[in-house]
């Protein structure tokens, strides 16, 4: 892990908001390949400092860096044009809108030719086939009609079509906020297998949740966020679960090692 | 596969099956409320069908003739033109109180420039047409930018634009003889085509032409879906990189250009032009089109098309009333009926995606 560079790198990001500060000089690292999990209390920043990287929020201070490169996201656009695709805690799904055209939301797909150039037609047929595509590969094809609108779908399967966005479009990161939050035990199940999927086709993939249990199943390793910056990063396979919620939570100080990670 | 925590293990012999559907278990009316909210123009298409042949047989062949019946495509062209431009505001969540005096000032600007101060008429009306667009904007600069909502700074821009109205036009009417004379093409949309006994005028065939283009826009481009997100669900919207606020100024803007159409169109119905229509709850009447037409209020449902059924509809019941020979407030009092129950049917057809 310390030979490879980090493939996405953040160093001092400062965002307040009126007096309160929920960015403090926050660092992040993810290395290429890996399942980083985020975790911190309520309130620690972590959703802070996952917008700043989604580029759904603008820091007042610090740098990201993708590739070795300064980024400057204005937008979340320019973070999914840049390869970094977000899978957000409310999903960010249009409820009345049909499966495929959520999956093409902001990137649609126009006719070749005439119709798309003069009329701006969408090609609705060749975006519904890269959505069966996409959401076959995941597994997640028990969806009947994908015309559908997303509101007729049960919580897991509307996860499973965000998770599919995100695994479609991502070339250089996948975020996902608490993607098992709000589902059953077979769904969750589900979105894991998922999470290794996307893992497996060599795609990094930040891992915001605090489900403990989940969390050390999959991450190979583990930022813990605290009092809106890094407190430290552990390996998972060498910490307890209770030792982990104790450093979340101010109950214990980290080790030394662990700092310098 | 993950490894599976311990109560977890149970899994493998559970049904394979991810959130399946139970289709067989749907009743008859579950279907139809499926089949309606897939189908958002079918309500107010079936009510004015209904309309169509209540009347009908109460009234007999008199209300079936062609030329009654295009009678009623001619009075409602204008709410129809104002309708969809209400529709397209409604379907970001939004409302727009002023569309109606939009309309009015961009008719008393287009007839000032072409009998006032005698410029050419193919001047004339753009210069109407980028009134009713500005104030669109100004609309959607305060909407969007500004973040005030839409149905205070509509509020806000009606009263200042109908004092502007009456302040700048100093409230005198130019007359129908005076725009013949001078600016003709004013006239345009009043223009009448006969085939048989049907009259239809250029300002009825305007409106269904503009109302199936905005719905091609709607419905098959990107910018249309981005309508319909941006209504349904800004913040999910914003998130998955629609740029709203564009969304938002380029929909009001679009709204006051169309009314400053209908101005257009609405100078060619009633030949004269006058600074006192800003009286005329023509608002109300959009908004009443647009409801009926089953467009939510909450934004992000319904179709364009129910629209303009919903004006139809006004149209066929104030028609089949006033040939019954009712007194003409019951035509008020059922509107008021068919509004109530096109947003009960909304809320109903709604719980589908519960």
């Amino acid at each position: 892990m310390t030979t490879t560079q980090p493939l996405l790198t953040a160093r001092g990001l400062t965002k307040r908001y009126g007096r309160v500060t929920a960015l403090d000089n926050a660092d992040f690292d993810l290395y290429p390949g890996e399942i980083l999990a985020v975790i911190g209390d309520n309130g620690a920043g972590k959703s802070s400092l996952i917008k700043a990287i989604s580029g759904a929020v603008h820091p007042d201070e610090g740098e990201i860096r993708l590739n070795g490169e300064v980024i400057n996201f204005r937008s979340p656009m320019e973070a999914r044009d840049a390869g970094i695709e977000t899978v957000y805690q409310n999903l960010a799904l249009s409820p009345a809108l049909s499966i495929a055209d959520n999956m093409f939301l902001g990137r649609e797909i126009r006719k070749p030719g005439f119709l798309g150039r003069w009329f701006r037609m969408l090609d609705r047929p060749a975006m519904e086939k890269r959505a069966r595509e996409k959401l076959t590969e995941l597994g997640l094809m028990t969806i009947q009609n994908i015309g559908q609108a997303v509101e007729t779908l049960s919580g897991g399967q509307r996860q499973g079509v965000a998770v599919a966005r995100a695994a479609a479009f991502g070339s250089k990161v996948v975020i996902m906020d608490e993607p098992t939050a709000a589902l059953g035990v077979k769904e969750s199940r589900r979105v894991l297998e998922l999470i290794l999927d996307v893992k497996r086709r060599g795609l990094p993939i930040v891992l915001i949740s605090h489900n403990m249990p989940h969390v050390f199943e999959v991450a190979d390793r583990i930022h813990i966020h605290r009092l809106g910056r890094r407190l430290c990063v552990v390996d998972p396979k060498l910490i307890s679960m209770s030792d982990a919620v104790a450093l979340m939570t101010g109950a214990k100080k980290p080790p030394e090692e662990a700092l310098a990670a | 596969m993950a490894e599976a925590q311990e109560f977890e293990k149970v899994l493998s012999g559970s049904d394979t099956s991810v959130a399946a559907f139970e289709d067989h278990g749907a009743s008859f009316v579950t279907r139809i409320q499926h089949f309606l909210h897939s189908t958002p123009a079918a309500v107010p298409l079936i009510v004015l069908l209904l309309a169509i042949v209540v009347f009908g047989l109460s009234i007999g062949g008199r209300f079936f003739s062609s030329y009654t019946l295009t009678l009623i495509l001619q009075q409602i062209a204008v709410v129809g033109i104002l309708g969809a431009a209400q529709t397209l505001v409604i379907l970001t969540a939004g409302i727009d109180l002023s569309i109606g005096v939009v309309m009015v000032i961009s008719a008393v600007v287009m007839g000032n420039f072409a009998v006032g101060y005698g410029w050419p008429t193919i001047i004339a009306v753009p210069v109407g047409l980028v009134v009713g667009a500005l104030c669109g904007l100004l609309n959607g600069a305060l909407v969007a930018y500004v973040k005030l909502p839409p149905f205070i700074v509509t509020l806000g821009t009606w009263n200042i634009i109908m004092a502007t109205n009456f302040i700048y036009s100093a409230n005198e009417t130019i007359r129908d003889a005076d725009v013949a004379a001078q600016a003709p093409l004013l006239h345009l949309f009043g223009t009448s085509i006969k085939v048989g006994n049907a009259v239809l005028t250029l300002g009825v065939i305007a409106m269904v032409v503009l109302v199936l283009i905005l719905w091609y826009v709607l419905n098959h481009t990107a910018w249309g879906r981005h309508v319909y997100a941006v209504g349904d669900d800004p913040e999910a919207a914003k998130l998955s990189g629609i740029e709203t606020k564009k969304v938002l100024m380029a929909v009001y803007a679009l709204a006051g250009l169309i009314a400053a159409f209908a101005a257009w169109v609405a100078i060619g119905r009633n030949g004269s032009i006058s600074p006192s229509w800003a009286v005329t709850d023509y608002n109300l009447q959009a908004i009443t089109a647009t409801v009926i037409g089953g467009i939510s209020l909450f934004g992000g449902r319904g179709s364009i098309l129910g629209t303009l059924f919903g004006a139809m509809i006004v149209g066929v019941v104030s028609m089949g009333l006033n040939m019954l020979g009712a007194d003409p407030q019951w035509k008020v009092l059922l509107t008021g009926v068919l509004i109530i129950g096109a947003v009960a049917i909304d809320q109903w057809i709604r719980k589908v995606s519960v």
